[in-house]
């Protein structure tokens, strides 16, 4: 078909209508390395603007860890830069097998499989272990990834009500027909910043024979007493059967996820996860990274306390200064506005205050329930907090919605 | 007919409500976000199994289960 008028007029009218229904991203430049301070050029023209950034997935803070762009550098110098190969025919060198080999001790773990993306372990895992005999029981806040994992599969699919284990059992009830049963869940849900029970879950789990599934992007490397997890943290060590996760949030930043979990399930990805398959392996520029970051987390829990501290600061100053926030003990601190333009505007004028944070709404997340979502780190100092906490509070007198509560807000600029 | 409608709406609000969701006949399902179309599975199950029908994949698209009296006609097409 020839690009013409009329194809290039359907894309220009679908374009159009996601601008009018506000849904139109735009990405912000930034001029320097990712951390808690930015240069940002924004909208694209505009002169540079230093910003404290408060939406990054930069947990840890060691996007820009020296230690960790020097083993970056050695990495390249020694394996060079691109591997020119899937895995399986001549992309596997010895740092991507010891890298395998880390994740597992640190998550505790039978075996892990690395994949180019955390979204390609998602896409794959399912496919390769389940069949149209199975079903997938899925929470339904769980991540866009999943979802499509879930899309791929010839299981059948259900959800269950967000958290709900008493939904969660009556599933795994009405599907005790099936061969096989997969209960999915993200281990903190990156809108809302609150964790999957996973010690009610493997309960079940074990009472109605199935197997647990977690998504740990926004966990792995600080969530736990030691940064292994939401399975650390509700002290289920062993017994989830597959932990999905991401280097590229607080395990360094850059790219890359896996698969780990039990070894035979680990041994079909490798024999049959199509994105393992066929997209090549990760850079030994990123592998070299990745690794510095785990001896930097298996050395000390300074920066996982860090955080946490960061947390708590930043989640009690809102909620002194009255803001409304979802529950949760994560660093993602959902700051709850439920009207879009209202969040849309609150995010311009942080940003006119020099904070950088993204207001979210419907669809990324249900209708009346938009929000400014902001992301704790490491990297965060008290003087970056405090700061942004004064931004806060200012944008949120001009709105008059300090000490408010929901339905005043509601009633102030509607849902 | 109604009967149907009452069915599916009670089925409807146990399964996808939350507590200040308001859900009445017309209220759209899918298209407001409410009922996500993978959690669509549950509701042509108990479609099927309630009624003795078999709605063909084709069928059950998010458009024709966006309501309650939507999937009520939807019903009406298998069993008349």
């Amino acid at each position: 078909m020839n690009y013409g008028d009329r194809v290039r007029g359907v894309y220009q009218q679908q374009l159009s209508d996601i601008r009018e229904a506000g849904l139109f991203k735009q990405e912000r430049f930034i001029h320097s390395p990712q951390a808690a301070d930015i240069d940002v050029e924004f909208p694209a023209g505009a002169d540079i603007q230093k910003v404290i950034n408060v939406c990054a997935n930069n947990y840890l803070g060691l996007s820009s860890n020296p230690e960790v762009i020097k083993a970056a550098h050695e990495g390249l110098d020694r394996r060079g830069y691109g591997m020119s190969s899937v895995r399986f025919i001549c992309g596997t060198q010895d740092i991507h097998r010891e890298l395998e080999k880390q994740v597992t001790e640190f998550l505790g773990t039978e075996a892990t499989i690395l994949f180019p993306s955390c979204m390609d372990a998602n896409a794959g895992v399912f496919e390769a272990i389940l069949t149209k005999d199975d079903i997938m029981i899925s929470d339904r806040l769980v991540h866009a990834s999943i979802v499509d994992g879930m899309r791929l599969c010839s299981a059948e699919h259900d959800t269950y009500k967000h958290g709900d284990m008493d939904h969660l059992e009556k599933k795994l009830q009405q599907f005790q027909d099936k061969r096989m049963r997969v209960i999915i869940n993200d281990g903190v849900f990156s809108m809302d910043g609150d964790t999957a029970k996973l010690d009610e879950i493997v309960q079940l789990a074990e009472a109605y024979d199935a197997m647990v599934f977690v998504d740990d992007s926004h966990a792995s490397g600080f969530i736990g007493k030691t940064g292994r997890g939401t399975h650390e943290k509700y002290g289920v060590m062993g017994k989830i059967d597959i932990i999905t996760t991401t280097f590229g949030k607080a395990l360094g930043g850059a790219s890359g996820g896996c698969v780990s979990g039990r070894s035979e399930i680990v041994e079909m990805c490798r024999q049959r996860a199509r994105p393992y398959l066929f997209s090549n392996a990760m850079a030994p520029v990123i592998i070299s990274g990745v690794l510095k970051t785990f001896e930097i987390l298996n050395r000390s829990t300074e920066l996982r306390d860090k955080l946490e501290e960061n947390a708590r600061y930043w989640r009690n100053g809102l909620t002194e200064a009255g803001f409304i926030l979802k529950k949760g003990d994560t660093p993602i601190v959902p700051v709850m506005l439920f009207n879009a333009k209202l969040s849309q505007d609150f995010s311009r004028d942080l940003y006119g205050e020099g904070i950088y944070a993204i207001g979210f709404f419907f669809p990324v997340v249900p209708k009346g329930q938009a929000r400014i979502r902001t992301q704790l780190s490491a990297g965060h100092d008290k003087h970056h907090l405090d700061k942004a906490l004064e931004a806060f509070i200012k944008i949120g007198k001009k709105y008059k919605i300090l000490g408010k509560t929901e339905e005043d807000i509601i009633e102030m600029y509607g849902m | 007919m109604d009967e149907v409608k009452d069915a599916i709406l009670e089925y409807v609000i146990e399964e996808y409500a939350d507590e200040d969701d308001k859900i009445t006949f017309d209220t759209p399902l899918i298209s407001s976000g409410l009922v996500d179309s993978f959690s669509m599975v549950s509701l042509k199950r108990f479609l099927e199994v309630r009624y003795k029908i078999s709605i063909p994949d084709e069928d059950a698209s998010p458009e024709a289960f966006d309501s309650v009296n939507k999937i009520a006609d939807l019903v009406r097409r298998f069993t008349s």
